[in-house]
């Protein structure tokens, strides 16, 4: 049962929580020249790792609020919390969200396609 | 006063009177079943698993493998309790497992001497061939083996109730480092709960006559400790508190007990309780647990591990053996026959497998006059359902064989002591490492992983000064972290035997002639598993721990090998000539010791397991008879039987009526969200896909999203309340899933937007009214609404009030009819649900259920999200491309979609009329075009809705078939599981009313 500390509301237990997947993955806009391929990376391939990993979680059960998580897959270690729109502090955040091979993709890069749906 | 007790024991005060087989038996207040069974000199406990042997009392604590008993009370039964854990009491009703007829005379115990038949691996050789035959084997293999049965007649009565509970510091363990550990972290302030699976703290102190603390008998020094805590507010005292979890982040799980005082509450109490409990840090002070040795018979009732044998004795002041031979490989037994000798058991040897050493143990006993055979082993160990004969022989120098011939003994107690393991399991489902300490031939912990430490025996000591002064340093550390300023002068005064650190590791006794199959010398006794099987397992090749494991069953009892699962690696790697560190252990899971299932499940069973939801106008609905049906949480009317009706007759006569008069539905449980703010149309024009730019306040518009995969996810209608404000409707299963996903896109990927999105499913009732007579009710509604085609158009709501009420009015049909959709606060639904169905009267007026409001929506060919579509449905796919909008630059699916629609061959969404149209498809059923095809058939779709409809005269059914928007009027074969195979024919996707003239109730 991991110990979770929401941003919003502090320490609460997992099964407040539901956990959303990779965090950091940018939506590109629809009309866009990514090849199917490409178009793929976004839509289903999701980091795996055994170690540290970036994930969205919601506190589904709390504030509602969603939020990211700084998680070691093996040991269950959470290094920190931050709110969404924000990137890593830690250095094993901030290491895992650069070295993650999402940021090469075609999707990520190319940044012309970046999502915005305010005019 | 029985021969088996000694006299004027402090334990002794309450007497009992209790059951066993139905035998009448004494015992005292306090003691526990294996106890009181030893003082009634019952040494036969129970039948083993898979050989039925004869079976006893082997130890003091959870360690015990063998005597598992059922307790019954009433009809209740609650098997495989271990006769160590059950405190008696006045009237306790326990049976001995595993047996027939009786525990004396047990049939199955003929296993025994087909034993050479039931090697490990048995009946993975035997009766997995061939598989097919595995299910008629099983019945009587199940039949045979096993331990006591739970009843399957009688519901669990017991109560059980969850907690959750936060400490700074979780004591594990009540003995004497734990107790160390609770005081100084209590004295400093801390919050402590230590806890014990026993009824008294103090462990192995009460088992002990030879230790004195701070000048006190270990007893009186346990008690005062044991005070002065319960005298703090910041100490909570677990007892019969069983910890059998560790899990992440400190998270700790008990199983506790509860002791029921008689009042006139006591059948509000809860029987069990689970703690849940976050602690900051943890100390597992949990012990040592000790290892029998590895003798042919060592399983025989009257076998016993030699420190439990002592424990007994000064614990409970019962004597389990009055002519003992005492056999082990380490100092620790000498106390034991101290002990024994002094309650009067004469004690025939200590045989001991050492060379001769002389240290402060061996003097003690020989001055008690109590031989000791050095360098000598047991070799067997037999009698009749009882221990009655030990052979010991000499060793030879070289230790692998023997040298003399055997020595005779006639004994009714043997214990034995082969050496000793720290309780790690916790330890380890913590994720903690364990090291192999060759000294002592144990595993101890080595790298911890979470916020724990480990102390005294648990920590791989075995010298109990050692020990308290490692439980002191490492505690008064921990405290210190919490509080910088503490300074800690605990400090206890020891006064215990000095215990040699020699002990010699000795997996298997040597024997002279060849090992024969009958002579089995056991490793796990729950499983029976013998040395022998551990030889052949190994020979067939399963070298590694968790393969040996699975095969041989070793260790996978309920007692989690507590007392095997090390000298079986032991033997393992002298068997395979390998080192044990590399050999290693296996996997340590939850629970550390059996609970049970009620504990786990609390209070959230039957009604709580998961909540019933009901709408305001439900109670009119069970008035009237209705039929219900689950739909997610929530419980719908399903149909309205007249008389004697059946569903067929019902459906029938609803779904006519609708069509001719007027019907009303509860539509309350569809879901319904509020969205507000200024952004609001440019979020719904990226959740939709069609364009809801041009809305205007007042319109509605029906609506499909998609996930990002371009599948259908969800349909609704969502109205214009305001330019910034919308209502947005849902299918009743999807409305949370929709809820929470808008809420994702908004959060994480759109928080520029400013949209707010409240469910407001509870907050209105919605009463559907649908027919050609519809609108002639409404009128009669004392409501300020015309609802005349002109001032009221289909697809526009409007608002306003009946009698006082405020009323949303959406124009909008799920039927094919002219229909209104009446939203009113809650707390009016019923009170409008009467007062319509009171004027409607008149005309004909009558409710319908959800299997009406299907048929209806089918014969117009309207799709349920969730029925039509699975995930894997496009809007193209449901002929629906007038749904996605051209113009939009973007909307979520709308990439994936224009990939998946270009692809060929499809699934799409056709009607099916069958060629006898009195036969109904079932749903699911797989079409094909040709029947006379080898298998595998081309599958080229199911039917996903298929009702008989009585407007058609008629069977209708939806169907998803490859390609099928170009195959109209082709017929197709549904072979179905009875053999037969339905023809029928495929149409357009709507049976009845095709062109709408309906829906403006004309």
């Amino acid at each position: 049962m991991l110990n979770i500390d929401c941003p919003y509301c502090g320490l609460r237990n997992e099964t407040e929580f539901s956990c959303g997947g990779e965090a950091h993955i940018t939506r590109p806009v629809s009309n866009n020249l990514l090849s199917k391929k490409e178009w793929s990376e976004y839509l289903f391939s999701r980091h795996n790792p055994k170690g540290v990993f970036l994930e969205r979680w919601v506190h589904t059960s709390g504030c509602r609020k969603w939020f990211n998580i700084v998680r070691n897959t093996m040991t269950n270690e959470i290094y920190e919390t931050y709110k969404i729109g924000t990137k890593p502090k830690s250095l094993t955040g901030k290491e895992a969200y650069k070295n993650n091979w999402r940021r090469h993709t075609k999707a990520e890069t190319n940044k012309v396609e970046k999502n915005n749906v305010k005019k | 006063m029985s021969k088996n007790r000694v006299e004027n024991h402090s334990s002794y005060n309450k007497s009992i009177f209790f059951y066993f087989d139905n035998k009448k038996l004494h015992g005292y207040q306090g003691e526990t079943l294996a106890s009181a069974l030893i003082a009634n000199r019952v040494k036969l406990v129970g039948r083993s698993f898979k050989y039925h042997r004869p079976r006893g009392i082997m130890a003091l604590g959870t360690e015990e493998p063998n005597a598992l008993v059922t307790i019954k009370k009433g009809n209740e039964v609650e098997p495989n309790i271990q006769a160590t854990q059950i405190e008696i009491y006045e009237g306790l009703n326990t049976y001995s497992q595993n047996r027939w007829p009786s525990l004396r005379y047990d049939f199955g115990s003929i296993l025994s001497l087909f034993s050479k038949l039931l090697p490990a691996g048995f009946y993975y050789k035997t009766f997995m061939w061939p598989s097919s035959m595995w299910k008629t084997y099983e019945h009587f293999i199940r039949k045979m083996s096993g331990l006591g049965r739970a009843s399957n007649k009688v519901n669990d009565t017991n109560k059980y109730e969850h907690i959750n509970f936060y400490v700074d510091v979780l004591v594990v363990g009540g003995g004497i480092t734990g107790l160390i550990s609770a005081t100084i972290a209590a004295k400093s302030g801390l919050k402590v709960l230590i806890a014990d699976e026993n009824p008294l703290l103090g462990g192995s102190l009460l088992c002990e006559d030879d230790i004195k603390i701070n000048s006190l008998s270990s007893k009186e020094w346990a008690s005062q400790i044991v005070n002065d805590l319960h005298k703090m507010e910041n100490v909570t005292i677990l007892t019969r508190g069983t910890v059998f979890g560790y899990h992440d982040h400190n998270y700790i799980t008990i199983a506790e007990k509860c002791l029921i005082k008689e009042t006139k509450y006591s059948n509000l109490h809860p029987d069990q309780r689970l703690w849940m409990i976050r602690a900051k840090k943890v100390i597992l002070a949990q012990g040592l647990i000790e290892r029998p040795l590895t003798i042919q018979g060592n399983d025989l009732p009257g076998v016993m591990l030699s420190a439990s044998a002592r424990g007994y004795v000064n614990k409970f002041g019962v004597i389990p053996g009055h002519n003992v031979v005492i056999f082990t490989n380490n100092d620790d037994a000498y106390r034991t026959a101290v002990t024994l000798f002094k309650a009067g058991a004469n004690i025939k040897f200590i045989v001991d497998l050492r060379n001769e050493i002389s240290g402060e143990m061996q003097k003690k006993v020989k001055k008690l006059g109590i031989k000791i055979l050095f360098n000598h082993v047991l070799t067997s160990i037999s009698g009749k359902k009882e221990v009655q004969n030990v052979n010991i022989s000499k060793l030879s120098l070289d230790r692998k064989s023997l040298v003399e011939k055997n020595i005779p003994v006639k004994v009714d107690l043997v214990c034995l002591s082969g050496g000793w393991n720290p309780t790690v399991n916790l330890f380890s489902q913590s994720g903690g490492k364990l090291k192999w300490d060759n000294t002592f031939s144990f595993f101890k912990p080595d790298i911890h992983v979470q916020d724990e430490i480990t102390v005294g025996g648990s920590n791989g000591n075995f010298d109990l000064e050692n020990s308290i002064s490692e439980t002191i340093l490492l505690t008064n550390k921990i405290v210190k972290k919490f509080k910088k300023k503490f300074s800690s002068n605990f400090n206890v005064k020891i006064d215990s035997p000095k215990l040699s650190n020699k002990i010699e590791k000795f997996w298997q006794i040597p024997l002279n002639k060849k090992f024969k199959d009958k002579d089995k010398a056991f490793i796990d006794f729950q499983n029976d598993v013998t040395s022998n099987d551990i030889f052949l397992a190994s020979s067939e090749g399963y070298q590694s721990i968790e393969h040996l494991k699975r095969y041989s069953t070793l260790g996978m009892g309920t007692d989690q090998g507590k007392t095997s699962n090390v000298t079986g690696i032991g033997l393992l790697s002298e068997n395979i000539q390998k080192e044990i560190p590399d050999i290693g252990t296996t996997t340590f899971r939850m629970p550390h010791t059996p609970i049970t299932f009620g504990v786990i499940g609390g209070r959230d069973i039957k009604d709580l397991f998961d909540p019933i939801r009901l709408t305001k106008i439900d109670p009119w609905q069970r008035k009237n008879k209705a039929r219900f049906e689950h739909v997610g949480q929530w419980m719908r009317a399903w149909y309205f039987p007249k008389n004697n009706e059946t569903m067929q007759e019902t459906v029938n006569r609803e779904v006519l009526n609708t069509r001719l008069n007027a019907g009303i539905l509860d539509a309350s449980t569809l879901g319904k969200i509020d969205i507000k703010g200024k952004d609001s149309r440019a979020f719904l024009n990226m959740i939709y896909t069609n364009d809801f730019s041009k809305l205007k306040r007042g319109s509605c518009k029906y609506g499909i999203m998609l996930k990002e995969d371009g599948m259908v996810m969800d349909d609704g209608v969502t109205s214009c309340l305001e330019e910034d404000h919308f209502h947005m409707t849902t299918t009743t299963g999807g409305a949370a899933n929709v809820m929470s996903w808008m809420e994702e896109w908004l959060q994480t990927e759109w928080p520029n937007l400013e949209v707010f999105l409240t469910s407001v499913t509870e907050q209105w009732s919605v009463i559907s009214i649908s027919g050609p007579k519809s609108r002639q009710i409404l009128n009669e509604l004392k409501c300020n609404i015309n609802f005349s085609n002109k001032s009221f158009p289909f697809m526009t709501f409007k608002e306003g009030k009946i009698e006082q009420i405020p009323v949303r009015i959406f124009r909008i049909s799920f039927t094919g009819e002219l229909s209104f959709e009446i939203n009113v606060p809650s707390r009016f639904g019923l009170f409008i649900w009467e007062k319509i169905l009171k004027i409607g009267s008149k005309y004909e007026l009558m409710p319908y259920g959800t299997e009406t409001m299907h048929v209806l929506r089918a014969e117009k060919g309207f799709i349920i999200a969730g029925q039509e579509t699975d995930g894997s449905v496009n809007p193209i796919d449901l002929g629906m491309n007038w749904i996605v909008s051209k113009k939009k630059n973007d909307f979520i699916g709308k990439k994936s979609l224009s990939i998946s629609s270009s692809l060929k061959n499809r699934k799409q969404l056709v009607g099916i009329l069958t060629d006898n149209p009195s036969k109904v498809l079932p749903e699911g059923a797989h079409a094909v075009k040709n029947i006379n095809q080898r298998a595998p058939f081309e599958m080229l779709g199911h039917v996903t809705s298929s009702y008989y409809s009585p407007n058609c005269k008629r069977s209708i059914a939806l169907a998803l078939i490859k390609n099928g928007h170009s195959m109209y009027g082709e017929t197709l074969n549904f072979p179905l599981l009875n053999k037969e195979i339905i023809t029928a024919k495929i149409v357009k996707p709507c049976f009845f009313d095709p062109n709408g003239d309906k829906l403006n109730g004309i």
